[in-house]
């Protein structure tokens, strides 16, 4: 029968394609990649936290250069003597370019213009943002340290030691910010050194709480288990093996602190406890606003603007760094 | 489930008297005296000293004060409305204080839950958008910034609302400060109950519950939002406790004679009243322990498994 004699197709050379110069080898859509570079890529992909990224660097800048490239001092008044030996104080100028004008100061540039007593509030304003910028920093930073430290090596114990120093957190955590503000304005003066340690007392234990979640989550792991029989250190383990897999969420909780710290100060130096004269900071700038707010209204809008840009941009860092952190399925 | 509750509030009873302990100590031995010294004589002083028993032995004084303390009675203030009693201050203060406090609670999180669950039930939708800027709004701009706002565009441009708070005309003149104290709660509790419903929603249950025909406010009542409303509580209650210390600002700026201003008084002015000090830092921490105690035990009402782990394994 002829229906047989279905031949079978022999392949011939020019029925495939040869794949030059392309790696077929190795599979991109699921390519390993390290940890931190995903991290990395997940949060430059993240437009949130790019926005809160460049937010926060445009402030950094300005509150680095803003006070250096200025023609005015933060502290001093900007005033002229005229020719009749009078002197003339640049009071209460709202803002202007300098491009000429009626006035005595017509010709002079105040982008914010100036407060009640006369000086520059663009100088202030970024002289401010640096005062709060840098007590935010070491804070957090010392903050960090102290809790870190603090979380891990009570997680690893555990036992009694875990017990009795999460009862030392327990008691430290009810103790509101306003009271230990408080009790510290007996024994130090007011001023910065006030609104550090209040902020070094109470930042911590939110800390500590998290490096000591992710230390019973991690201490289980078997390179834990294999770095003790080999007789490693405790101390060792802690510090060196287990911190690095611990830094990711303590790190968030940085970002989310940093903010907690910016605003602290803006309310401690508002209420007259924080930042004390001539300094300044966002917090005593929109004091002396609000003080003058029915004869220049305009003075508390710097402040207010950068210190929510600080919050916004911070804020979003965090958010961004959390979900790098921890993608979910969603956002992949 | 009683035992849980009773270990609970040991628990915080002896939290709050060590913190009171430690107050006590803190203020007593600071170094300086509490009162004005320019204005006194070396004797007076010494006279003032013996008639407040300050140098009697540490221990001894800590007696007399909690048994004073537990007549109600904080003693007098050294510096502040010289001479009155502090408890009478107090009263009055905290009279106001929680009726502002109370008002804002109450508006913070019914607008907020409702802003929440309307933001999750249109997801992606523009009142979702305006959901998360209100909140973001919300979170970055402190409450007092709200006020000052507030206060100058009603009150000191148009007139609509009192300048400063009047107590003869509470609700009326607390609309202000009790809204801008709301904000942040208002805008936390949008934001968590937005992403939690969210969350719930897409959960295998709810679908469950779908596709047995279930719909509308039936649905949502009781199969989303009480598992939405655990971690809500948890962000809720440190939000409570800081309506109070967010007051601060607040009743500076609005003129509230309320326990915030009272501290402020007590430590930005020319001298520390530490009377004062101590019995606000005593009432401060006995709020926001109790506070937290009642979050605790709100757990095992909103979410049975609590209950029962605490029944088996005794927490």
């Amino acid at each position: 029968m002829a229906a047989t004699t279905a031949t079978t197709y022999e392949p011939t050379k020019e029925d495939f394609e040869f794949l030059a110069g392309r790696d077929i080898t190795t599979d991109q859509n699921f390519a390993s990649q390290s940890y931190w570079k995903g991290v990395a890529i997940h949060f430059l992909r993240d437009k949130r936290a790019m926005i809160g990224f460049g937010i926060v660097l445009v402030i950094i800048i300005f509150a680095i250069f803003g006070p250096i490239f200025s023609s005015y001092s933060y502290r001093d008044i900007v005033s002229y003597v005229d020719e009749s030996g009078k002197e003339v104080v640049a009071r209460g100028i709202a803002p202007q370019l300098g491009l000429g004008g009626d006035g005595p100061f017509a010709d002079r540039m105040f982008l914010f213009g100036t407060d009640d007593l006369g000086r520059d509030l663009w100088t202030r304003t970024w002289q401010g943002a640096r005062v709060s910028l840098i007590i935010a920093f070491v804070t957090i930073f010392i903050d960090m340290i102290i809790g870190m430290s603090y979380g891990l090596i009570s997680g690893y114990f555990g036992g009694a030691v875990d017990n009795i120093m999460q009862r030392i957190v327990e008691v430290a955590n009810s103790v509101p910010r306003l009271v230990i503000v408080s009790v510290l304005a007996i024994f130090m003066p007011k001023g910065m050194g006030l609104v550090i340690v209040a902020l070094l007392l109470t930042e911590w234990i939110g800390m500590s709480k998290i490096a000591r979640a992710e230390m019973l989550r991690i201490k289980e792991q078997e390179y834990v288990l294999a770095s003790r029989t080999l007789g490693a250190h405790s101390m060792h383990i802690i510090f060196k093996q287990i911190l690095p897999n611990t830094i990711g969420p303590i790190i968030t909780q940085m970002m989310f602190s940093i903010p907690t710290a910016i605003f602290t100060e803006a309310f401690l130096s508002f209420v007259g406890v924080g930042i004390m004269l001539p300094q300044c900071s966002i917090g005593s700038l929109i004091e002396s606003g609000f003080n003058n707010i029915t004869t220049l209204p305009y003075q508390i809008l710097p402040p207010i603007i950068v210190l929510a840009l600080q919050m916004l941009g911070f804020n979003f860092i965090g958010d961004g760094f959390r979900e790098a952190l921890a993608p979910k399925l969603e956002d992949m | 489930m009683a035992k849980y509750i009773l270990k609970r509030i040991g628990l915080a009873v002896a939290t709050l008297l060590l913190i009171i302990f430690v107050l006590f100590v803190l203020v007593r031995i600071m170094p300086g005296n509490p009162f004005p010294s320019e204005r006194m004589s070396a004797e007076q002083i010494a006279n003032k000293r013996a008639e407040m028993g300050l140098d009697d032995p540490i221990l001894v004084q800590f007696g007399r004060y909690m048994v004073n303390l537990a007549h109600g009675d904080f003693g007098k203030g050294t510096s502040l409305y010289y001479g009155a009693p502090i408890t009478t201050v107090l009263t009055t203060c905290i009279f106001n204080s929680f009726r502002i406090g109370g008002l804002a609670i109450l508006m913070g999180t019914t607008v907020g839950l409702i802003l929440g669950i309307t933001a999750a039930l249109n997801k992606g939708h523009f009142l979702d958008h305006f959901c998360t800027v209100f909140s973001i709004l919300g979170v970055c701009v402190p409450g007092y910034v709200f006020l000052i706002f507030l206060q100058y565009f009603f009150s000191y441009k148009m007139s609509v609302f009192p300048y400063f708070f009047d107590a003869s005309r509470f609700l009326y003149s607390s609309i202000l400060p009790a809204l801008s104290l709301s904000l942040f709660t208002m805008s936390t509790v949008a934001r968590f109950t937005r992403n939690e419903m969210v969350e719930v929603m897409d959960s295998d249950y709810v679908h469950l519950a779908e596709s047995k025909g279930m719909y509308g406010s039936k649905l949502v009542t009781r199969h989303i939002l009480r598992n939405a409303l655990i971690p809500i509580v948890t962000v809720l209650a440190p939000l409570v406790v800081d309506l109070l210390t967010g007051a601060l600002v607040i009743e500076k700026i609005y003129g509230i004679n309320g326990i915030g201003k009272l501290m402020v008084d007590a430590i930005a002015g020319e001298g520390v009243d530490y009377n004062y000090v101590l019995a606000l830092g005593i009432l401060y921490s006995a709020l926001y322990i109790g506070i937290m105690l009642v979050v605790d035990l709100l757990y095992g009402v909103l979410d049975p498994r609590i209950r029962v782990s605490a029944k088996e394994g005794d927490a």
